[in-house]
């Protein structure tokens, strides 16, 4: 897929992300708008999937580990055309099909319910442990936040990935230095992370998250390396795409009111209306 | 006497339900404890042991449980419910995923290993959760007809195993009715209703009674959920008494299911045999049975006083 058609797609997922959130008046922007370009790829670009048939057996899987990012997968979903994008604005409301977190009972294209951080990486171990155990090609795609690091089971779960040379599966860390009590290096140090990773046998790599290049490649660079499992360090931004919101920790649970979600949409607008 | 249900479990592991080209086992590192070790020499390649991270085993359970395997997923119940309660509530639970988790060496009967080993909770913590079917076998036949019910079945089902042996109250042409409690022993004067190595003590003290002219019926509630509300109700309606017996505290197991069913419809006198609300200590299976209160004296008085004062 070429540069612009990315950045179209980008833009038009984080003005969804924005205008959801402000809609159901909670939820989790900061986070969201940094994993949005990853997501993008993974799911116009990357991914083996079929949006009319999302429980194909053979598709790539994906999951969500910072569950609370759910806006942004459910915008690439929605845009990918899993479902009607009426569905977005009833996010968080009671009956709605999407909630707050990802729930694969509910919503179509969702592989894994999360929401409890930590989970994630073992239920995807787990999954490419099964296409090992069929000789089968498809491939388990998982982001976690890097706050989510601190989580004791993800390093029960990388320690699993790597004994059982889980090739199959990529790992993005979506690397943006905040969480809700304020940075990674003052709550909880997880620095540093490829190193971590590197010593508990896995591939490290280290790109600028909101590259699509970048992402492809290491994408590509992932499904070649044979016997152990990759990490791609993804450098982020909090809040990505909305001025007022980039590398504010406060942004990270709190909804936009009317007047910052039309300021938001104006500038991811860019003047194009 | 019998085996244990744990023995139970590895035997039929190793003798049939390696034949599912579906069933996977993992456990964490306590395979030649919990008995699952037996899976990995007829089916080595659908063995995983995950080491010592009982939540990363229930979470990688629930991934493989969503790419259309198996998993039975085993450690000790302390672990299993207690330590990755969490995980069990999240990445199996609520999204209903087919895991079937069979936690040995449950209750006081783990023994020497005392307090921070005996699961005296577990059924609580696994009765508390939407979508979790929790069974107790009583007898290794019972626990042999549960796991191939339960791998039969769709969704977690939490399944309760013991280390000590147990005694054998089937024989080989027994069926396990998935969701039906088993009537034992009928009577008419008093209802005891028990649960895993109770259930044996129970018919034991039924006995005891019927010399004295008085009739028990006797219940084995391998089912604790969903509880079997007709035969609850039916039982109460028949004797108008009911004792309640198992190997776990009063608090929030099989005492609280059957209360929680008679309470809203049909009241009825009640006495529970169980753990009350206390941890363990170390010491043998016989010895902390007497001192908790879990012998077949104990159902005998509980018997007796319900008579008494109904």
């Amino acid at each position: 897929m070429i540069k612009e058609e990315f950045e179209r797609r980008a833009k038009q997922v984080r003005k969804n992300i924005v205008q959801m959130i402000a809609a159901a008046g909670s939820g989790h922007p900061g986070g969201s708008l940094s994993v949005a370009d990853i997501l993008v790829v993974l799911y116009f670009d990357a991914m083996h999937i079929d949006a009319k048939n999302p429980g194909l057996e053979t598709r790539d899987r994906f999951v969500l580990s910072k569950g609370h990012s759910a806006p942004a997968l459910y915008a690439v979903l929605a845009e990918r055309g899993y479902f009607p994008k009426e569905e977005l604005m009833k996010l968080r409301k009671c009956g709605a099909m999407l909630q707050g977190h990802p729930d694969m009972k509910r919503i179509p294209g969702v592989d894994m319910s999360t929401g409890s951080l930590g989970q994630g990486l073992s239920a995807a171990n787990g999954m490419a442990l099964s296409a090992k155990l069929d000789q089968a090609d498809w491939r388990v795609y998982v982001v976690v936040g890097d706050g989510e690091l601190q989580e004791g089971q993800i390093w029960e779960a990388v320690m699993s990935s790597a004994h059982y040379g889980l090739d199959n599966l990529t790992l993005f860390v979506d690397h943006n230095g905040l969480q809700i009590d304020g940075t990674n290096d003052e709550v909880m140090k997880v620095m540093p992370i490829a190193e971590k990773f590197r010593v508990f046998g896995w591939n490290a790599i280290e790109i600028n998250g909101h590259d699509f290049e970048e992402i492809c490649s290491a994408i590509q660079l992932a499904k070649h390396t044979k016997g152990r499992p990759t990490v791609i360090v993804a450098e982020t931004v909090k809040g990505k795409g909305v001025s007022f919101m980039e590398n504010q920790v406060g942004w990270h649970g709190k909804a936009l009111d009317e007047v910052q979600c039309r300021q938001a949409l104006e500038e991811l607008t860019g003047g194009e209306a | 006497m019998g085996i244990a249900t744990r023995a139970a479990y590895g035997k039929i592991l190793e003798t049939e339900l390696y034949k599912n080209e579906k069933v996977v086992v993992l456990d964490a590192d306590l395979g030649n404890a919990t008995k699952s070790m037996s899976f990995k020499e007829a089916a080595p390649k659908r063995y995983f042991d995950m080491g010592i991270s009982e939540q990363d085993m229930m979470g990688t359970a629930a991934g493989l449980a969503a790419s259309g395997k198996v998993p039975i997923a085993s450690t000790f119940a302390v672990f299993a419910a207690g330590r990755a309660f969490g995980q069990i509530r999240n990445s199996i639970a609520y999204p209903k995923l087919n895991v079937k988790i069979a936690a040995t060496h449950a209750g006081l009967t783990v023994g020497e290993d005392g307090g921070s080993h005996q699961a005296v909770e577990d059924i609580a913590l696994m009765r508390s959760l939407p979508n979790m079917t929790v069974i107790n076998p009583a007898d290794a036949k019972e626990a042999e007809e549960v796991l191939k019910a339960a791998v039969q079945y769709y969704g977690p089902v939490y399944i309760r195993l013991g280390r000590a042996a147990v005694e054998d109250l089937h024989d080989e042409h027994y069926q396990f009715n998935w969701g039906k409690g088993e009537i034992l022993l009928e009577g008419k004067d008093v209802g005891i209703i028990a649960t895993g190595i109770m259930v044996g003590k129970a018919l034991a003290v039924a006995a005891e009674l019927a010399k004295e002219g008085i009739e028990a019926r006797v219940i084995n509630m391998h089912t604790i959920k969903p509880i079997d509300r007709t035969l609850i109700l039916e039982t109460a309606e028949l004797t108008g008494k009911i004792v309640t017996a198992e190997e776990h505290s009063v608090i929030g197991g099989l005492g609280s299911a059957v209360s929680e069913v008679l309470s809203q419809e049909r009241p009825t006198k009640m006495a529970m045999v169980g753990i009350q609300d206390s941890f363990g200590e170390s010491g043998s299976p016989k010895d902390l049975l007497e001192k908790y209160g879990l012998t077949e004296k104990d159902i005998m008085l509980a018997v007796k006083k319900i008579i008494k004062y109904a």
